[in-house]
């Protein structure tokens, strides 16, 4: 037990280390449910109306989108005790030239080509052509069983004006840690 | 049939729907949780509605902020009234944004084109 003390303690402590001399506003590792997601957005807005920071509904709108696509789309590893549906990493850093929104979750590697496909394809698009990419998909997308429309990355790109950057780091045959981050400049 | 009338929430717009007068309105925010669950009675009063609707429908959204996900659910509740608006029934809607709000001028912009119904876009003045 005592060992094990120890080793939170020093975590928090080079955790602590660790993100001090970063500009993180927000980090948060866990179950993204639409309570966090209230908290969150909540707290942001208030972070940034102190700041009079223009752009605020954009970030609460990004937000949003990035928060449920974790809650929706993040998958469990089979047998994995601490691993649930809905879990992933948040996290907000800001700085007086932009703000970065940061998700990581883990997937299915059969949603890799379709996630690559999809990102690939948004950040080869200017600002009209995402638009008729919105408009074609509000139109001829189904509702799919978690309830998303497919139109969650195109809105991020669209109110971010910046492309998307995404890696996936394997993490065994049948799954990978997906990370997306949305930068919003100032 | 019952009118329907939903009192808003941070997450959820204020929704009233009057089949006697044929007007239906939202606003506020929209970020349900389930957007297919908090949608189903409001699309389901519609297609009672579209059964004997009035002469005239008056739509107005006057939304702040919403989802993608709701964003979905409002194409279907358009796609409805338009067909309506097809079959000879005058359908208006109204689409309010804060005048310095461009996203959500944008976002009414595609609506506008993706029906035929009118949509009439009204920026409001900051108060």
């Amino acid at each position: 037990m005592e060992s094990k003390k120890t080793s939170f303690q020093e975590l928090v402590y080079n955790f602590h280390q660790t993100v001090r001399p970063l500009d993180v506003k927000l980090i948060y590792e866990g179950e993204i449910n639409h309570d966090i997601m209230k908290v969150f957005t909540t707290l942001t807005e208030k972070g940034l109306k102190a700041e009079e920071f223009k752009g605020q509904k954009k970030v609460f709108n990004v937000m949003v989108e990035c928060l449920q696509n974790i809650s929706k789309h993040s998958d469990c590893i089979e047998g994995m005790k601490q691993d649930n549906i809905g879990q992933g990493i948040f996290l907000i850093s800001n700085n007086e030239y932009e703000l970065n929104i940061v998700t990581g979750n883990t997937i299915k590697n059969e949603k890799k080509a379709f996630l690559t496909d999809k990102l690939n394809h948004i950040n080869t698009l200017n600002t009209d052509e995402l638009r008729s990419y919105y408009k074609k998909t509000l139109k001829d997308s189904e509702i799919s069983h978690v309830g998303g429309a497919g139109l969650g990355f195109i809105d991020i790109a669209r109110k971010t004006k910046n492309k998307l950057s995404f890696n996936f780091h394997p993490i065994n045959e049948n799954y990978s840690f997906f990370i997306l981050s949305a930068k919003i400049s100032k | 049939m019952e009118n329907i009338s939903i009192k808003k929430t941070n997450q959820t717009p204020d929704v009233k729907l009057d089949s006697k007068t044929g007007t239906l309105s939202f606003s506020g925010r929209s970020l349900p949780e389930d957007s297919t669950q908090f949608y189903a009675p409001i699309i389901q009063w519609i297609d009672s509605y579209l059964s004997s609707p009035c002469k005239v429908t008056n739509i107005v959204f006057e939304l702040d902020y919403f989802n993608t996900a709701s964003a979905k659910a409002i194409f279907s509740i358009i796609v409805k009234f338009d067909k309506l608006y097809e079959s000879n029934y005058s359908v208006k809607i109204e689409w309010l944004y804060d005048e310095d709000d461009e996203d959500m001028k944008e976002l009414g912009e595609e609506y506008k084109d993706l029906f035929k119904t009118p949509i009439l876009l009204i920026a409001k003045k900051d108060e």
